[in-house]
């Protein structure tokens, strides 16, 4: 299987992504955010990082580089697109998924390990997951989920939400919630489940050594679904 | 031309930066602050000398750019 992880100037977990892809099997290529085409692939991924400083708003500059135009194209064509944090500010951003990512409630960046409740299993990402709640970890100012009550009715009425901040049980709370997202939203779909969004980093929990193996779970069936 | 442009956050969005700010002038001891919302100002200088034109690229960029229309309004204020 064939993966793409694109760079934009301020990437930072364009490399970490390239590992983890690696590790469980893909052919991974790494692109430049100024290209204009993609090379064949079966997954593309947006890495976390601070595209372009976070100027104006997150993602909003990365959202309209050369590359994004082709990475809609292939979403827009069935493609498997995954944005991680900053790559999921690039998402809302190009408006491939709905909604927006809000500084977070309380005014702090946040870096620490959560529990997500994976709530969807009608896609190529969780399909066939054993592990309904997964430790990942988070990292971001500016994560704190938000749409319009109009926008919430559809993403609910269509299943699009991907997972919810937990507890270790499962348990979705104002006291599991990080960062303020509506609902608990940590993760959401485009309406086709074929472009997710999520602001937890998968690729930080490959290693059970240095940080868990939740990431590898989640990776090893990401591949075997979309062999 | 110039032209210029506030971003503003729609009333029923969080501006948890607003927010402080309020507090911190409350602090000060300005009592009679019923509100404070943080937005972004833009003066752009374009190539275009009729005014409703330049307005009208700015409110374009507005739209595909400088304002987020989920959770943002933009308001053209001023043209020189």
């Amino acid at each position: 299987m064939k993966s793409s992880v694109i760079t934009f100037p301020g990437s930072n977990c364009d490399r970490d992504m390239d590992v983890a892809l690696s590790k469980f099997g893909f052919k991974n290529k790494m692109v430049w955010h100024n290209d204009q085409e993609l090379p064949k692939s079966d997954l593309i991924v947006l890495p976390g990082g601070f595209s372009y400083g976070d100027y104006l708003r997150c993602g909003s500059m990365a959202s309209k580089s050369k590359i994004m135009h082709s990475v809609i194209n292939f979403a827009k064509s069935g493609g498997l697109v995954m944005g991680i944090c900053n790559g999921f500010q690039i998402l809302v951003e190009s408006g491939l998924v709905p909604g927006v990512l809000l500084r977070n409630k309380y005014l702090q960046f946040i870096c620490k390990n959560v529990h997500v409740k994976v709530d969807n299993e009608e896609n190529s990402f969780f399909k066939n997951l054993d592990k309904k709640v997964l430790e990942f970890h988070i990292a971001h100012n500016e994560g704190n989920y938000f749409c319009t009550s109009d926008q919430l009715k559809e993403i609910e009425d269509n299943n699009q939400i991907a997972i919810y901040y937990c507890d270790k049980n499962g348990n979705t709370n104002d006291q599991t919630n990080p960062n303020g997202s509506i609902k608990n939203i940590a993760g959401i779909f485009n309406k086709e489940k074929n472009v997710l969004g999520m602001m937890p980093h998968p690729e930080r929990m490959i290693d059970e050594s240095l940080s868990g193996e939740d990431g590898s779970i989640f990776f090893k069936n990401l591949l075997n679904n979309i062999k | 031309m110039k032209v210029s442009a506030v971003i503003t956050l729609k009333k029923d969005v969080l501006d948890p930066q607003g927010k402080v700010i309020h507090e911190t002038l409350d602090g000060m001891g300005f009592n009679s602050v019923n509100e404070v919302r943080q937005g972004k100002y833009f003066e752009i200088d374009v190539k275009e000398n009729d005014p409703k034109k330049a307005k009208d690229l700015v409110e374009s960029m507005c739209k595909k750019l400088l304002a987020n229309l989920v959770i943002e309004n933009y308001k053209i204020i001023e043209t020189q």
